[in-house]
């Protein structure tokens, strides 16, 4: 049974429709990232799980609850701000015993939970600072701190690591993953870094203009991406314009100068998708792509190879793994494994 | 979409009510009184009488000394509004190049008069014009800038410098506004172009500033037509402007609706040219300036 | 930073000398030791500021001001605060007009302000008591309350809010543990700002103010317009000093442009 359940959610503001019939469970204990570039109403839908925002329609349930005729204010969710929203006028353990004093937890026992947060933020005699005298990864950490001592059923992080600088950010996708894991709280993650999402979560809700692309995990989502929008959004992708046909009374797919065994279904224009890391050089031969190498740029663990191919640009990455790589103007040709390859009929990416 | 306004707040006629009962009560109604009191009848035994006549208006209208005495008015607010650009707009560009110390030091001493009692400051211009022998004449004439004292004391003169020496903050103010939005890279730029100092203040930077000079303008001048302790004490019992004039008729002659048609009469054309001037400028400048 | 040429810096001191002659000049008078008015040349003297304690209208319309002034701030924020968060938040149809509304007291002329006030509070039956100067000038310092609290509201991060929300924060405790504290500078500075301008304020009060409801600038345009001797230039230094107390204290708490950019868009 779904913990967190969103059932045919829509937001309209005026004309503008922010989400559209968003449908989505989530499992307890799931760590779940909403991906997607800006304004394709992520936020907004963390905002209406949230309460700050009412759906136009659609409901959302926690644990068979009616979430929405709730108020904010007893939603009883821990939420994480891109700006952290901590309290400038108190101090990191004032802000972090906001939630319990609220909850009418003795000053006692509130005192207990705050150290113990402080420690499994990593900022043990951090308590007295304010905010304003504290790192952006340090006030993260109370906020994260903050938003999880009050034992939230779910826990919302609203782009939390995009005011971090990339090192400290790797960082902290580590210690968020471990803390989540340790408590075990249900999470749902907004962001539009595709490795942050796939670095921490179970599963990716893929959106784009207010609507779901794809729901999976982050390997499903990266290898056999739903839609040309997610191939695209989770990083590079090569795009080769191919047809099927009948050709020797056999179904063939080709290419430029290929012609592949094609796989069931009808004849007609399609799509070839492949990851750059999935492409090979080999020696000519009838059945690869011919190309010549444009650009060849050395990236420390790996070279990034920008191609023109007989079916247009193509980019090629290889592990510098010692071999030799072919040189920039050199006539090359590009293989992959039929496996590593995605077939998109024309006019389905949407 | 985290602009997204939180629906889940209580109704904001909650939050206004009480100030928008305060204005009603206090400010509109009051201003509806003494629109009607400007049309009651008034005599000199009788008091005011509660009929509807348009008698104040007419003599307003049709007496040559109410005409005077507007013209009067005006010709000093507008004085004193040019008086206050010439020297508060070259004044603010001048403060926005110094060094940073000193130009907060100096905006302070600018600004700062601007929250002291306006009967202080004018008072100060009351002892440095104070009679022939005034400091104010005293230092010009030890200068050689003039020969024979200058009437100061009860004269439009004088009323004008005072008024622009108290309503100059606002100018400079306005000015100062203005060249923070200024680009501090442009006069370089023009200077690469091969612009002297001259053609880049008249070119590239009055241009920029003038929406403040112009909305600095405004203000100086409304507060001007309607200034009232500086004109009283500088211009003294003859040298009446609209304030007070509506002062004497009020606490002196007792004449409370003439009193009022005059009060009424100040606050429509300051309205007016206010709200006319800022709908001009705002479309002089919309594109420009947003 | 570009530096001013000498004729930039002779028209500064020239234009500074403009702006303080006034002031210095009745500072320096009310040290006079002489019977009249001239300037200190032949040493100073504290004559004229033990004079102020035998005139006890002036002492009087002093603790008129500082009450006035200090009661009208504080109940115009009253009004002003819950004004400005509502102003600050929220898109609703009539939101100019109504800040427009609250704004007026800026631009109608305070002699219009005086003579509506005085003929409403007539009819009222409270013509001349503290009780109606005590309302008049809550309307008077409104603006100044509504802008610096305004500005403060609308420079306040909104997700703030959110987090104590979602913490599980009512209304209340919200804007009294989250919203106040954190607006404060502005409210207070709103507060300074309005006293200051209730304590100077002469124009309409001089309508209102009755024999023992005088306020100190009222009393001192009155005495200045029967004579004008060294006893009123000692009263206004002692106005000039508060006010420049008053002044590097606002300064402190909140930066002097920005009381003073809430000072500035009166034509608005």
């Amino acid at each position: 049974m779904a913990f967190l359940a969103l059932d045919h959610v829509n937001k309209r503001f005026g004309d503008h429709i922010a989400v559209e019939d968003f449908t989505l469970s989530v499992k307890k204990g799931e760590f779940i990232s909403l991906l997607g570039p800006s304004g394709c109403g992520k936020t907004t839908t963390l905002q209406m799980i949230a309460g700050f925002v009412d759906p136009t329609a659609g409901s959302i349930h926690l644990e068979g609850r009616d979430l929405l005729s709730t108020k904010p204010a007893q939603r009883g969710l821990g939420i994480v701000f891109q700006s952290y929203a901590l309290f400038p006028h108190m101090t990191a353990s004032e802000n972090i015993a906001f939630g319990l004093e609220m909850r009418g937890i003795a000053r006692a026992e509130r005192e207990g939970k705050v150290r113990d947060a402080l420690a499994m933020v990593g900022l043990d005699g951090y308590g007295d600072r304010y905010p304003r005298r504290m790192s952006g990864g340090q006030q993260q950490r109370v906020a994260l701190a903050r938003a999880l001592v009050i034992k939230p059923d779910v826990l919302l992080l609203d782009e939390p690591l995009s005011n971090l600088d990339a090192k400290l950010r790797e960082d902290m996708q580590i210690e968020l993953r471990q803390i989540q894991r340790n408590l075990g709280t249900t999470t749902v993650l907004v962001t539009h870094d595709q490795t942050e999402a796939m670095a921490l979560s179970d599963r990716i809700v893929v959106m784009s203009k207010g609507r779901i692309e794809q729901i999976g995990t982050p390997q499903e989502t990266y290898e056999r991406p739903a839609s040309a929008f997610v191939s695209q959004f989770l990083g590079k992708t090569n795009e080769f314009p191919a047809e099927i046909r009948l050709s020797d009374g056999a179904q063939k797919l080709i290419f430029g100068s290929c012609e592949w065994q094609a796989p069931a279904g009808p004849s007609g224009p399609v799509t070839v998708t492949v990851r750059p890391e999935k492409v090979g050089f080999a020696s000519p031969k009838s059945d690869s792509l011919k190309g010549r190498v444009v650009s060849r740029i050395f990236q420390g663990n790996h070279w990034l190879f920008q191609c023109e191919t007989e079916c247009g640009p193509a980019i090629v990455v290889r592990q510098n793994n010692g071999e030799p790589q072919p040189e920039e103007g050199e006539t090359v040709s590009l293989i992959w494994r039929k496996d590593d390859m995605g077939l998109r009929r024309a006019g389905e990416s949407r | 979409m985290s602009a997204a306004a939180p629906a889940r707040y209580p109704v904001p006629w909650k939050l206004l009510l009480p100030a928008l009962m305060l204005f009603i009560a206090v400010v509109l109604i009051p201003l509806a009184m003494t629109i009607m009191l400007s049309f009651h009848k008034w005599g000199q035994y009788t008091g005011i009488e509660p009929v509807f006549i348009l008698e104040n208006w007419r003599e307003i209208w049709s007496d040559s000394y109410f005409h005077e005495m507007f013209l009067r008015t005006f010709r000093i607010a507008v004085a004193a509004t040019l008086l206050t650009a010439i020297c508060g707009a070259p004044e603010a560009y001048i403060l926005n190049r110094m060094r940073a110390p000193w130009k907060g030091i100096f905006l302070l001493i600018i600004l700062g008069p601007l929250l002291i009692s306006v009967v202080a400051r004018t008072l100060g211009w009351a002892l440095l014009f104070g009679g022939q022998n005034g400091i104010a004449n005293k230092a010009l004439m030890s200068i050689g800038l003039i020969d024979t004292p200058i009437p100061f004391m009860f004269t439009e003169t004088g009323v004008i410098i005072a008024l622009a020496h108290v309503m100059m903050p606002f100018m400079v103010l306005s000015v100062w506004a203005a060249l923070q939005r200024v680009d501090p890279q442009i006069e370089n730029a023009a200077m690469s172009l091969g612009a002297g100092p001259l053609t880049i203040i008249r070119r590239i930077i009055l241009p920029q500033i003038m929406p403040g000079i112009l909305s600095g303008g405004i203000i100086v001048f409304s507060l001007c037509a309607s200034a009232f302790a500086t004109p009283a004490i500088i211009g003294g019992r003859r040298l009446k402007v609209a304030a007070t004039l509506a002062y004497d008729e009020f606490l002196n002659t007792l004449n409370w609706p003439l009193g009022a048609a005059v009060a009424v009469l100040l606050l429509m054309a300051i309205v007016l040219i206010v709200v006319s001037s800022n709908a001009l400028i705002e479309r002089r400048y919309a594109e420009a300036f947003r | 930073m570009s530096k001013n040429g000498p004729v930039a810096l002779i028209f500064h001191t020239l234009f500074v000398i403009f702006m303080l002659a006034p002031i210095v000049v009745v500072c320096l008078v009310a040290f006079t030791p002489e019977g009249f008015l001239s300037l200190p040349v032949n040493g100073f003297s504290l004559r004229w500021f033990r004079a102020i304690a035998s005139y006890p209208e002036f002492i009087n319309a002093f603790w008129v001001s500082l009450w006035l002034g200090a009661a009208s701030s504080l109940i115009a924020l009253f009004f002003a605060i819950p004004a400005a968060l509502a102003i600050a938040r929220y898109q609703f149809p009539g939101r100019d007009a109504l800040s427009a509304l609250f704004l007026s007291p800026l631009m109608i002329p305070h002699v219009v302000l005086g003579i509506a006030f005085l003929r409403f509070f007539t009819q009222a039956g409270i013509g001349g008591t503290f009780t109606a100067l005590i309302i008049a000038h809550v309307i008077l310092v409104f603006p100044f309350a509504l802008r610096l609290t305004l500005a403060a509201a609308t420079g306040m991060n909104r997700s703030v809010e959110m987090a104590a929300i979602s913490l599980g924060a009512g209304s209340w405790t919200l804007f009294r543990r989250v919203t106040l504290p954190l607006i404060l500078p502005g409210v207070v500075s709103g507060w300074a700002l309005a006293f200051i301008q209730s304590f100077d304020e002469v124009t309409m009060t001089i309508f209102l103010a009755a024999p023992g409801t005088e306020t100190l600038p009222v009393r001192m345009f009155l005495y200045v317009q029967d004579n004008i001797d060294p006893l009123v230039t000692s009263v206004s230094a002692c106005v000039i000093a508060i006010t420049m107390a008053a002044l590097i204290l606002l300064d402190r708490i909140y930066g002097l442009d920005r009381v003073l950019a809430g000072h500035s868009d009166r034509s608005r």
